[in-house]
């Protein structure tokens, strides 16, 4: 299998900042928004961008895990982990803004099961969507972020990977590229 | 804050149960009662959001079949099934045209031609859900037959049980009470031993199986003996009904001699967790004190119920093919 670097651990600190910094500009002090990280991998990107606005800011975000596992609209349909990861919101999320944080963002259709878990927890005035990658016109449903750390453009056979410095060893965004054999 | 767990099982989470229908605890293995221990731990969480339901099982149907009285396991069942958007209808056997004669398999064949994905049986009939689950195409859930096995009630118990005192591994749990016509026995002596639990059974002589020792489990007559020997007590209600002759002179005579007072808790110099898998017969197995004090963990084994029993559709539910 071929790889090819799409983020180096330089790039992606840089990018991380930077996607914090646009939150900054819309949500300034944070006082009514909060992050809500996707298990199983966007909850790693919700604790790094904390690390960071915890530097800048007097009082750190509030932060909680979703997990959709019980609203994907696959069950039953494929192979997909029936046993959920953790669910942590300890807050209320009624009239306050939302921003649903993952790592990649691809067809949609987790986003979609996302937002239906998060609105059984209350209604946000404002939901918002942070990805640290987005694998443009590959949507099966009309779905869009509104904050981006990079794009790229993929074909459906290749992966793209996300490695975590506390989990994986390092922080690295890789595009594997399989070899059709035709 | 954000808690990064290590909450990958990964190799764990992709699998259902290794058993096709929940028939009884003796059939599941450990990794089974784990695998349905995490899952209601989830489900735990769902039922105390505000909206407390989830859209998996949209296109299921469950049959609440009850061939005996019940309340709570049917009530618990029915808000299982809801809280997780199947659609749920009850048939109990008081109104029905069992008592025109009808069979067993017929009755349900009825209901499943009305396409039914999974039966929640409940009869008097010791292996009545096993036989069904040889003559039908649904799901079967065992809710109790006759004497024999009630495992959603064992896995609610140890469930319970492990939120209060961590892993069973060497705990020592007694069930006291009739042990002779409870299910719920027979249920909870096999999850806890599963599970690496020391089991006592306690009560009157002539409620206590003759050979029940083969299952590797302690026997006491005395009460007291019993609390402190044991971390937990499960109370078992006694069974009036199941009854054709009296097993001991009189419901006070049992009480005074295997009733639990908070004189009897006071005197043990240690705190144990009070269980019942209800209905209470106040004053009789348990006292009103007892019952309502911080020992008793009964409303949580109520709670707790539901969780677990959305637990078993779930999984149960996820080997059903379309």
């Amino acid at each position: 299998m071929e790889k090819q670097v799409i983020l180096d651990p330089q790039q992606f600190d840089l990018t991380v900042t930077r996607l914090c910094h646009e939150l900054l500009e819309q949500h300034a002090d944070f006082s009514n928004s909060v992050l809500i990280g996707l298990q199983p991998r966007g909850i790693h990107l919700v604790s790094r961008m904390l690390d960071k606005l915890q530097e800048i800011l007097p009082t750190p975000p509030m932060c909680g895990n979703l997990d959709i596992t019980f609203h994907r609209d696959d069950f039953r349909r494929r192979e997909i982990p029936l046993i959920p990861s953790v669910t942590n919101i300890d807050f209320s999320i009624e009239n306050k803004k939302v921003i649903l944080v993952d790592d990649v963002l691809y067809t949609g259709r987790t986003i979609r099961s996302g937002l239906d878990a998060l609105l059984t927890f209350g209604r946000p005035i404002q939901v918002q969507l942070l990805v640290l990658i987005d694998r443009r016109f590959k949507r099966d449903l009309p779905i869009q972020a509104d904050y981006i750390g990079k794009s790229v453009d993929t074909l459906n056979h290749e992966r793209v990977k996300v490695s975590w410095k506390n989990i994986d060893g390092e922080d690295r965004v890789e595009l594997y590229i399989k070899q059709t054999h035709e | 804050m954000v808690k990064i767990g290590l909450n990958f099982i990964l190799n764990k989470r992709m699998s259902s149960l290794s058993v096709d229908h929940l028939l009884g605890i003796r059939n599941l293995s450990v990794d089974d009662i784990e695998r349905i221990f995490q899952t209601a731990q989830s489900f735990k969480e769902v039922i105390n959001r505000p909206i407390k339901k989830v859209p998996s099982l949209r296109d299921i149907t469950l049959a609440n079949v009850f061939f005996e009285n019940s309340t709570r396991t049917r009530l618990s069942f029915e808000l299982a099934a809801k809280r997780l958007s199947a659609d749920v209808i009850n048939f109990t056997a008081s109104n029905s045209s069992v008592k025109k004669g009808e069979t067993l398999i017929d009755t349900v064949n009825n209901i499943l031609a009305m396409k039914v994905d999974m039966v929640v049986l409940r009869h008097a009939s010791p292996g009545a859900a096993s036989f069904l689950s040889k003559h039908t195409k649904a799901k079967i859930i065992n809710a109790g037959d006759g004497t024999h096995e009630h495992p959603t009630q064992a896995l609610l118990d140890a469930f319970s049980l492990r939120e209060k005192l961590g892993e069973l591994n060497g705990k020592r749990i007694a069930i006291i009470g009739d042990i002779l016509h409870s299910r719920v026995a027979l249920s909870n002596i096999y999850c806890l031993q599963k599970l690496g639990a020391e089991v006592l059974v306690c009560g009157p002589s002539s409620l206590i199986p003759k050979g029940i020792d083969s299952l590797g489990v302690k026997v006491s007559h005395d009460l007291t003996e019993t609390l402190l020997w044991c971390d937990a007590a499960n109370f078992l209600r006694i069974q009036l009904e199941r009854q054709d002759s009296p097993f001991f002179p009189s419901l006070r005579d049992y009480a005074l001699q295997f009733g639990l007072t908070s004189e009897i808790m006071e005197s043990l110099n240690k705190s144990i967790i009070v269980m019942h898998p209800g209905p209470i017969n106040r004053g009789v197995e348990i006292s009103s004190s007892v019952a309502d004090s911080s020992d008793s963990i009964i409303l949580d084994q109520v709670e707790n119920g539901v969780a677990i029993r959305m637990a078993v559709i779930y999984l149960l539910a996820a080997q059903i093919e379309r």
